[in-house]
C-alpha cells in the first residue's frame, strides 16, 4: 500500500522533471537560431500570403535565418521600415511622393526588389454576353455613370457592382489605376473578401467584379480590357500580365534599407530564386520571367 | 456584491473610453492632419464644403463658374503629380527644391486646386490657403456620404449607416419576436416532454453557430433565394440581413422566454383552468403576464445580438452606404463598418475617432430601445396588479 502511494507520489514528480528538461532543450535550439539572423517583414496583405509560403520553404532549408510575417497593408509596413521597426517592407504599389520625401528627410537610403506581379481580373456573371469593356467604360461603371448593361452593349439589364473593402489594397488599386482617381459610386456594392466577390458574381445576373488573377474559376467570366479607347481588348492571363500587355498588373515589392542589405540578403535572394519564383506561381501571382 | 461593483465600473469605463474617442472626431478637419488645399492668389473662393471638394477631384465640378467663382477651368494638382511638371533634377536630390516648385507652379495656374502637405508649403507661398471646417455633429449625422479615406477630404456623413441599422434590426425584429414567441410557447405549454427534450438542445445549438458561418449561408442560400422570390437585379439586400439576424436571434429569444414561461406556478395555471378557462386562455391571460419579464429579457437579449452584429451582415447586406427606402435595397450598417473598417483605420487618426463616434451611435441606440422595452414592461406589470 506505502509503496503503491510512493509510486504514485513520484509519478508527477518525473512528469514535472521530464518537462522541464524538454524545455530546456527547447530553449537551447532557440537560443541557436536566434544567434543567427532574424528578419522581420511587414506590409501589404497581398504578398502576404507569397511572403509567408517562401519563408516557410526558405526557412526549411536555410535554418539560419528566422523570419517574422506581419501584414497590416503597404502604408503600415513603409511607416515601419521608416520608424525601423522592420527590416522588409511588402509593397503592392510604388511609394508615394509623399513616403519617398519621408525617407529623404530620414536620410534613408532605401533599394526596392520587385518580387512577382499581380494582375486584377475584371469578372461577370457567365451568363453575360459582354466581353470586353474599356478601362473609361469601367470607370463610369465604378463612378455611377454607366448603371444598365444596354450602355455597353448588354441586355437591357441593371450593373451591380461589386468592390472590396476600403481597407484593401485592391480597393486602392483600382482606383488609382482603373477610375482615374474619383471616388467609388455610394451604392456601390462592397465585399468583405475575394472569395465573396466571386461567390456573389456567380449567382447575380446583372454583376461586375474585380478580384486578383489567383482566383480564377469556372463560375465567373472573366472580361478583357482595353487602355487605348477600344482598339485592342486584352484578356487577362498569366502570359498577357507578364509580357505586360494585360494593362491592370502592378507589380509587388520588397522594400528594404540599404543599411541593412546584409541581413535581409538571403530573404531576398531567396524570393528571386527560381524556387521562389516557382511558389509565386503557386500562389497565383505571376512570376518575374 | 463586489464583482457586480466590478462589472459595473468595466462597463462604465468602456462606455467613457468609447464616448472619449468618438468625441475626437469632432475636433479634427476632415482633411488628412498637416495637409492644406490652396488655389490660386486671385481666385475668390474663400472656403469650400467637404462635399464640393469630393465632386471638384472627382471631376464632377470641372469649372469655377459652377461654385460661383470666375469662368475658369479646374486644374487639379496632387503632390505626386509634381513629376509631370518638373524633372527629378529640377526638384533637388533631396527634393529641397519642392517647396518653391509647388509655389511656382501655383502661382502659375490660375484654375488650380492644389493639395498637398504644409511641409512643402513655402515660406512666402503666393497661393491662397482654403479654410476647412472642423467636422460638426449636426453634418456628421445628416451627412449622407460615406467616404472616410477619400482624398484630399474624407466625407463623414452617417446618416445612411443609421438607417441601414435600424431597417435592418427592425426587420429581424418582426422576423424574430412572433417566430421566438410562439416556439416558446409551444415548447413550453404545448409539446409534449419528449418532443421538448429533443427540439430544445436543437435550438440552442443553434446558438452555438459561429456568425461567419450563418454569414456565408445567408450568402449563398438565402440571397440567391430574395433574389429569385422577388426578381430584384440584387439579391444582396437589408431583408438577407434581417432573415439572417432572426435566425441567429431566435436561439436566445425561444431559450429565455420558455424558461421563463415554465416559471409559472402551477397552482396559478390549475387555478385557471379550474374556473373554466380554456388552455389557450390559460396561456394568454396567466403564462404569457407572468413570465413578461422573462420574455422581455429574451427579446432584449436577442434583439441586443442582432443590432450589434457584424460578421454575418457584413457578408450578406451588400455594404453600400445610401440611404434605404426599402428592405429590398442593399444597405450598410454600422456594426458592419467597424468591422470592416477598423482594421485599416490608423490609430487615434480622423478616420479611427469617426468609427468609435459610429460606436457611441450604436451604444446609444442599443440604449434607447433597451430603455423602451423596459418601460413598456414595466407599466404593463403594473396593470396586471
Amino acid at each position: 500500500m506505502t509503496i503503491k502511494t510512493k509510486l504514485f507520489l513520484m509519478l508527477p514528480l518525473i512528469g514535472m522533471l521530464s518537462c522541464g528538461k524538454a524545455k530546456n532543450e527547447d530553449k537551447g535550439t532557440e537560443d541557436k537560431a536566434t544567434a543567427a539572423t532574424s528578419v522581420t517583414i511587414k506590409g501589404s496583405d497581398t504578398v502576404l500570403p507569397l511572403a509567408q509560403k517562401e519563408a516557410e520553404e526558405m526557412m526549411k532549408t536555410n535554418p539560419e535565418v528566422s523570419v517574422t510575417i506581419v501584414g497590416g497593408g503597404t502604408g503600415v509596413g513603409v511607416t515601419a521600415l521608416l520608424d525601423g521597426t522592420t527590416d522588409i517592407a511588402m509593397a503592392s504599389r510604388d511609394l508615394k511622393t509623399e513616403e519617398k520625401l519621408k525617407f529623404s528627410e530620414a536620410k534613408k537610403e532605401i533599394e526596392k526588389v520587385t518580387v512577382a506581379f499581380d494582375a486584377l481580373a475584371i469578372i461577370v456573371n457567365p451568363a453575360n454576353k459582354v466581353g470586353q469593356l474599356t478601362r473609361e467604360q469601367l470607370e463610369k461603371i465604378y463612378t455611377g455613370e454607366i448603371k444598365n448593361w444596354k450602355e455597353v452593349g448588354g441586355e437591357d439589364a441593371k450593373i451591380v457592382a461589386y468592390s472590396r473593402e476600403s481597407s484593401s489594397g485592391t480597393y486602392e488599386f483600382f482606383k488609382e489605376e482603373v477610375m482615374d482617381k474619383k471616388n467609388y459610386a455610394s451604392d456601390i456594392l462592397s465585399m468583405p473578401a475575394t472569395g465573396a466577390i466571386v461567390q456573389a458574381v456567380s449567382q447575380t445576373k446583372g454583376a461586375i467584379g474585380y478580384v486578383g488573377l489567383a482566383y480564377e474559376t469556372k463560375e465567373v467570366k472573366q472580361l478583357s480590357v482595353s487602355y487605348d479607347q477600344g482598339k485592342t481588348f486584352v484578356a487577362p492571363s498569366v502570359a498577357s500580365a507578364k509580357d505586360k500587355s494585360y494593362p491592370i498588373s502592378r507589380p509587388l515589392f520588397y522594400i528594404f534599407d540599404k543599411v541593412n542589405a546584409a541581413k535581409v540578403k538571403a530573404v531576398v535572394d531567396f524570393a528571386l530564386s527560381p524556387e521562389g519564383q516557382k511558389i509565386v506561381s503557386e500562389v497565383g501571382y505571376v512570376p518575374l520571367n | 456584491m463586489l464583482s457586480s461593483a466590478a462589472t459595473s465600473i468595466t462597463v462604465v469605463l468602456i462606455v467613457f473610453f468609447l464616448f472619449i474617442e468618438g468625441a475626437g472626431v469632432f475636433t479634427k478637419k476632415p482633411i488628412e492632419e498637416g495637409f492644406l488645399l490652396a488655389v490660386h492668389s486671385t481666385n475668390p473662393i474663400q472656403k469650400l464644403e467637404p462635399s464640393q471638394v469630393k465632386d471638384i477631384f472627382d471631376q464632377k465640378i470641372t469649372n469655377w463658374k459652377q461654385l460661383g467663382g470666375k469662368n475658369e477651368p479646374i486644374v487639379l494638382f496632387r503632390t505626386e503629380d509634381i513629376t509631370e511638371f518638373y524633372s527629378e533634377a529640377e526638384l533637388g536630390e533631396n527634393f529641397e527644391h519642392f517647396p518653391a516648385k509647388i509655389d511656382e507652379y501655383v502661382s502659375k495656374t490660375p484654375g488650380v486646386i492644389a493639395f498637398f502637405s504644409d511641409k512643402y508649403k513655402a515660406k512666402n507661398f503666393h497661393g491662397k490657403e482654403l479654410e476647412i471646417n472642423k467636422i460638426k455633429i449636426f453634418e456628421f449625422l445628416s451627412g449622407e456620404e460615406w467616404f472616410p479615406t477619400a482624398q484630399p477630404i474624407a466625407q463623414m456623413g452617417v446618416k445612411a449607416l443609421i438607417y441601414g441599422t435600424l431597417w435592418v434590426s427592425f426587420g429581424a425584429i418582426l422576423l424574430a419576436l412572433p417566430i421566438g414567441l410562439a416556439a416558446a410557447i409551444y415548447l413550453s405549454e404545448i409539446a409534449r416532454k419528449r418532443t421538448r427534450n429533443i427540439l430544445k438542445p436543437l435550438i440552442e445549438l443553434l446558438a452555438g453557430i459561429p456568425s461567419v458561418v450563418y454569414g456565408f449561408f445567408g450568402l449563398v442560400v438565402i440571397v440567391p433565394l430574395i433574389q429569385s422570390v422577388f426578381g430584384l437585379p440584387v439579391g444582396e439586400t437589408g431583408l438577407a440581413g434581417s432573415i439572417v439576424l432572426a435566425i441567429m436571434a431566435l436561439p436566445t429569444i425561444i431559450t429565455i422566454s420558455e424558461d421563463a414561461m415554465r416559471t409559472t406556478p402551477r397552482a396559478m395555471k390549475e387555478a385557471s383552468l379550474a374556473l373554466g378557462a380554456s388552455h389557450w386562455q390559460t396561456i394568454y391571460k396567466v403564462t404569457i403576464p407572468y413570465s413578461a419579464s422573462g420574455i422581455t429579457a429574451g427579446a432584449i437579449l436577442g434583439i441586443g445580438r442582432a443590432i450589434g452584429e457584424t460578421m454575418a451582415v457584413l457578408m450578406v447586406t451588400g455594404n453600400a452606404a445610401i440611404i434605404p427606402h426599402t428592405l429590398l435595397a442593399p444597405l450598410r450598417t454600422i456594426p458592419a463598418t467597424i468591422a470592416a473598417e477598423l482594421g485599416e483605420a490608423a490609430n487615434g487618426g480622423l478616420h479611427y475617432q469617426s468609427l468609435f463616434a459610429l460606436g457611441c451611435i450604436l451604444f446609444l441606440i442599443t440604449f434607447c430601445i433597451n430603455m423602451l422595452v423596459e418601460l413598456v414592461t414595466n407599466r404593463g406589470s403594473h396593470k396586471k396588479h
